[in-house]
């Protein structure tokens, strides 16, 4: 087993005051790493800091690195654009752009410069088909993605991350504003995704992470409490406080 | 009680309602009756495509005026349109808010200058630059179409800001995070989203382009012969009426309105087409 990322006592800051502390552990590659944690505990801005989509804010600073592969990414001459292009990102809001779904697919491939028609029709119909959404929209690649169902749209936002083949895929709450059968082909799609690429999950839904996750982190207040095999964090926390969110009593 | 004020109420702002539409009303039927029999008296094709215009003499031929009302216009939305759209893009993605929220009502603040300002700078500093260095008398088609430009920019810039900040973030957010670069964003999505909009402030700068007149009198030479070159004097449909109104009479003074009902229809032409091609938009998008 590999690791994909490694988080090197990475501090992170939003003007003056500390979001993430001195954070220290690692991502192993091909497996779905959940994070939990209450509302305002750091997970998103977390997750922001490994594609570096936190740049868009401003007044940030940090601390510490995050090494993915080995290599910084938090060096001045960093390449974010290509970075980006390895690391995906499905939002907790389904947003498609406003184009039709097969644009919406081919939008990150046809930046890497990929014109070939057959080409750019066969990632959409595998993009589509992995997400567990191809069945449902084959007959109408060219509407709007704005007029799928939101369970729909979440799965669109996923193809089109996979069609730009990354290493990573980040999820900030995927599924936060779906029904269950939609969470559920999510949740399919991602265990069968895990094969392939490395997932980290973040989600406030601590039972999703218990299903679907082989690690799962605590955060709290912007620190790791806690971090373990799934199982044994949803079974025999050794941290009080893990053991006080998962069962419900605060958070 | 009450539903008798309410009643009042309604009455009074129905009726201030209909004094606006009735003046409108009233101002095209005014410009129709005294043009438009003049315009078949003298034949259309005469009046439109004829190019004398001696009013001593008679002759009442528009076509230099059309053409160079045309140009000037062109000219303008030429020098106007991109530079305004680039200008918004630059202040909406660009520059951090903060800035954007100062220079926008700078900007903004351009449009109330009065346009006989924009013409004297015009004649002072503009029409000798292009006389030295490009010849010609200076007062020409192209500072018309300068100044316009310019005077356009304010329209344009605050409605196409205002439609690309009602872009939602989640759409930049979600082309970045597919590894596309600020400007493939921009290129590919907020300018897709924002068109409607965008497209609303050239009109708009359209309109206010081709209905200008104090400033194009004074800085386009006001000749009425037909244009050769973006440096010829040239006299556009506003600048005719304006200047020639005052001591009109009789047949000329027809003419005159005649020339005003060809702006207006000019104007809902152009306005149509506009509307027609943002419908289309907002039901594709």
């Amino acid at each position: 087993m590999t690791t994909k990322f490694q988080i090197h006592n990475f501090s992170f800051f939003f003007k003056d005051q500390q979001i993430l502390k001195n954070l220290e552990f690692q991502i192993p590659s091909n497996e779905i790493f959940g994070i939990i944690g209450p509302a305002g505990s750091g997970k998103t801005t977390f997750l922001r800091a490994l594609n570096r989509m936190n740049d868009l804010e401003t007044e940030i600073s940090h601390k510490g690195n995050i090494l993915m592969d080995q290599n910084d990414i938090y060096t001045d001459d960093f390449d974010v654009v290509s970075h980006r292009k390895k690391v995906g990102m499905v939002f907790a809001m389904p947003v498609p752009l406003p184009m039709s779904i097969y644009e919406n697919v081919v939008y990150g491939p046809r930046l890497s410069g990929i014109k070939d028609r057959r080409a750019l029709d066969g990632l959409v119909e595998n993009s589509l088909k992995a997400a567990f959404l191809w069945d449902e929209v084959k007959d109408r690649l060219k509407t709007s993605g704005m007029r799928l169902s939101g369970g729909q749209q979440q799965r669109l936002c996923l193809a089109r991350v996979l069609a730009m083949q990354p290493e990573v895929i980040l999820l900030d709450e995927p599924c936060s504003g779906l029904d269950p059968i939609s969470t559920a082909k999510i949740e399919d799609a991602l265990t069968e995704l895990k094969k392939q690429y490395t997932i980290v999950l973040v989600t406030n839904n601590t039972k999703q992470a218990a299903r679907v996750a082989d690690k799962t982190a605590f955060f709290l207040m912007g620190e790791l409490v806690e971090l373990g095999l799934t199982k044994q964090i949803f079974t025999s926390p050794v941290k009080k406080q893990t053991n006080d969110y998962i069962t419900g009593r605060f958070g | 009680m009450k539903s008798l004020s309410e009643k009042g109420v309604r009455r009074i702002l129905m009726a201030v309602a209909f004094s606006a539409i009735s003046a409108l009303l009233l101002i095209t039927l005014f410009i129709i009756n005294e043009g438009v029999p003049f315009i078949f008296k003298y034949g259309v094709g005469n009046f439109l495509f004829s190019s004398d215009w001696h009013p001593q003499q008679m002759k009442f031929g528009i076509f230099p005026m059309i053409t160079a009302s045309l140009w000037v216009t062109f000219g303008a939305m030429l020098l106007g349109a991109p530079l305004g759209v680039a200008v918004a893009l630059f202040l909406s993605e660009y520059v951090p808010r903060p800035i954007m929220r100062i220079i926008k009502p700078t900007i903004e603040l351009l449009a109330a200058i009065p346009s006989v300002v924009y013409g004297f700078i015009g004649v002072i500093v503009l029409a000798p630059l292009i006389r030295n260095y490009l010849g010609g008398p200076g007062l020409s088609l192209l500072s018309g179409s300068i100044i316009l430009g310019i005077m356009i920019l304010p329209t344009v810039i605050s409605i196409s800001i205002d439609s690309i900040l009602a872009v939602p973030q989640s759409y930049r957010e979600g082309s970045l995070a597919l590894g596309a670069t600020t400007w493939q964003t921009i290129n590919m999505v907020t300018v897709k989203a924002s068109k409607s909009g965008i497209i609303a402030s050239i009109i708009l700068g359209l309109g206010r382009a081709i209905g200008e007149t104090m400033a194009v009198i004074m800085v386009a030479g006001n000749s009425v012969n037909m244009p050769h070159s973006a440096l010829d004097s040239v006299r556009t449909l506003t600048a005719n009426i304006a200047l020639e109104m005052s001591y009109a009479t009789g047949l000329h003074r027809q003419a005159l309105f005649a020339t005003g009902v060809v702006l207006f229809v000019g104007i809902i032409i152009l306005n149509s087409i506009a509307s027609i091609a943002l419908r289309k938009r907002m039901v594709k998008g």
